[in-house]
């Protein structure tokens, strides 16, 4: 019995040995509200996407034109069986958002991945190498924000012919620009670290310094960027289907879902509000998860 | 001074001519031009035709040099569809999408450097919070969307304005705001961020401490420096929203660039949508140019590096 009590008195193992970086970090992501809930919400809307088949009460593109515009179920005449009504073709509006889900996330992830590519390429070499090869790319980052992305964006999309693999490339070939400026300035304040000058002393090559050296330390702005950068490209893709010339019906496409009610928003809001509210509160939610990685990876950085 | 302004008017010239070159290839190659012009149902001979007539059948630095030939003349071609030189349509609408981009560009400042200054102020307050939370809602918030909801709101259920045209100044408010929004939090951040470096700093100390009123304090001596780095971001979302104002507009139908070029695209109309593009980044780098001019003259060390 008396060792029992000796025993509890004793400090925990937790409380002698320092916390490690790993549950530090996580104690203060999980202690940022704003990365809490959007990081959360974007888990459901995640879930959505990748399940969507199976949470789906209804097929997305079965139309009844006989059941058209129902009414959502906070309306009086509202029914469970379409829990958010029907669009002016019939086809269950719940089912669409969810599919809907995947459309967005898939565009907005693969068009930063591919900005992502070439503007950390581009800005690794501008901030690594510096000089000659800094002023060059310098020039072709301002040269690309000079030229008005949405509209050559459009102007590409209606000339190549509008599909979602021609959104997604085109997109990632015009929003590399913040990956590029971000990454060139993450670069040039590495560079010059005593590591790095280790690094190259033993003789490591330009690619090993590269990726074992730099990228480590710079990797939390790239993901800062990233998360940011699928919000805008969620973003610009709604718009480019909203005016008709990114992804085409019968895909249900939240943009898409915005311009196709647009005609009736007058008698039915919800029939835009609900696409516009998803819309919202996904791109609200990486926005969230985004600037809570900026605060939490580094918290000496908040203003 | 002067070599400084040299050098930066040479890099706006080289990325204007670089701009020409990626919008005229870019057109070209996307598709084929020819067979876009003739239209759906166009035989092999007719479109031989027109790829003959435009000059398509040219190579591509050809076709180029003899456009930026004429472009430097200000002859931009003739609108295949309206029938009418480019420069006078750009010149006809340009001014709409000017005064649009000048009165979202105000509805910004005038909504986001009070709240910026006010959140720098008061910090961790529920000032605060409520300008955070405003700039966050404007950065995830769709203006096509937000565009909407105004129209729904203070068009149909409200009555107060009208929901579409450019007949009145009442036209132009919301455009203006559907616009503004989106640049909102860039500029309120960079506003707060840049009044909490001002307010801590020696002289702010200085001034408060030889009994000036906190007024002129906050005036005269922090807002005046905390707003150079406001103007010249100012100046770069300008030329964004002349960009993007292409949605906007179209959902208003206000007469300007961006619902010429919309409809240009429907029309395959080129020489039109090549203008638009390089007017626009006309203005941008023309905008980004002044931007630097300013903030060379207001902090002499930018000139040195």
């Amino acid at each position: 019995m008396n060792d029992m009590t000796k025993a509890e008195k004793l400090p925990s193992a937790e409380q002698i040995l320092e916390p490690s970086p790993t549950s530090l970090l996580l104690k203060r992501a999980f202690g940022h509200a704003g990365m809490t809930i959007g990081g959360g919400v974007l888990l459901v809307i995640l879930v959505m996407a990748l399940f969507s088949p199976w949470l789906a009460p209804h097929d997305p593109y079965a139309f009844d034109l006989a059941k058209k515009y129902i009414d959502p179920i906070w309306h009086a005449n509202g029914t469970w069986e379409h829990i958010l009504g029907t669009d002016g073709q019939g086809r269950d509006y719940l089912s669409r958002i969810i599919y809907g889900a995947r459309v967005s996330l898939l565009i907005g992830f693969a068009a930063m991945l591919i900005s992502g590519i070439l503007g950390t390429a581009l800005g690794v070499a501008a901030g690594y190498f510096g000089g000659r090869v800094d002023m060059v790319i310098t020039f072709i980052i301002t040269t690309r924000l000079a030229m008005p992305a949405i509209l050559v964006a459009l102007a590409v999309v209606a000339l190549v012919g509008s599909s979602m693999w021609i959104v997604i490339w085109v997109l990632g070939l015009l929003i590399w620009d913040r990956f590029a400026v971000v990454m060139r300035s993450a670069t040039q304040q590495v560079r010059n670290m005593d590591y790095v000058a280790a690094a190259r002393a033993l003789g490591c090559s330009t690619a090993r310094i590269v990726l074992t050296e730099i990228m480590p330390n710079i990797v939390n702005s790239l993901i800062v960027v990233a998360t940011l950068e699928v919000a805008h490209a969620v973003l610009l893709e709604a718009a480019l289907s909203f005016l008709g010339l990114g992804v085409q019906p019968p895909t249900p496409s939240w943009g898409l879902m915005i311009s196709e009610g647009k005609g009736m928003m007058f008698f039915k809001a919800w029939v835009i509000g609900i696409p516009g509210a998803a819309l919202f509160a996904m791109v609200l939610c990486i926005n969230l998860l985004g600037d809570g990685i900026r605060d939490v990876t580094a918290p000496e950085n908040r203003n | 001074m002067l070599r400084y302004t040299l050098k930066r008017f040479g890099v706006a010239l080289l990325v204007a001519l670089t701009v020409s070159v990626v919008a005229f290839t870019l057109l070209r190659l996307s598709g084929d031009p020819a067979a876009a012009l003739a239209g759906e149902g166009a035989t092999e001979e007719d479109i031989e035709y027109v790829r003959k007539h435009y000059g398509f059948d040219q190579p591509l630095l050809t076709q180029y040099s003899a456009w930026l030939v004429k472009a430097l003349k200000g002859d931009f071609g003739v609108s295949v569809y309206l029938k009418t030189p480019v420069s006078e349509i750009i010149f006809e609408r340009a001014p709409t999408t000017l005064i649009l981009g000048l009165c979202a560009l105000s509805f910004a400042l005038i909504l986001s450097i009070p709240l910026g200054v006010l959140a720098a102020m008061y910090p961790n307050t529920i000032i605060d919070r409520t300008a955070l939370t405003i700039a966050v809602v404007g950065q995830a918030l769709p203006s096509f969307f937000f565009a909407l909801v105004l129209i729904i709101v203070f068009g149909v259920w409200l009555r107060m304005l009208p929901i579409s045209g450019s007949g009145s100044w009442l036209n132009f408010i919301m455009p203006s705001v559907a616009l503004g929004y989106y640049a909102t939090p860039a500029i309120m951040r960079l506003t707060r961020a840049g009044m909490m470096d001002v307010l801590s700093s020696d002289y702010i100390r200085t001034a408060r401490a030889k009994g000036l009123r906190p007024r002129v304090v906050l005036f005269k001596h922090a807002l005046r420096n905390a707003i150079i780095p406001v103007v010249s971001l100012s100046a770069v979302q300008l030329g964004f929203m002349l960009g993007g104002s292409i949605v906007i507009e179209t959902i208003f139908s206000l007469n300007g660039l961006g619902n010429l070029a919309w409809q240009s695209i429907q029309r395959s109309d080129f020489e039109v949508m090549q203008a638009i593009v390089l007017t626009v980044a006309s203005f941008y780098i023309v905008l980004t140019f002044l931007a630097d001019m300013l903030n060379a003259f207001l902090d002499p060390r930018i000139r040195v590096h």
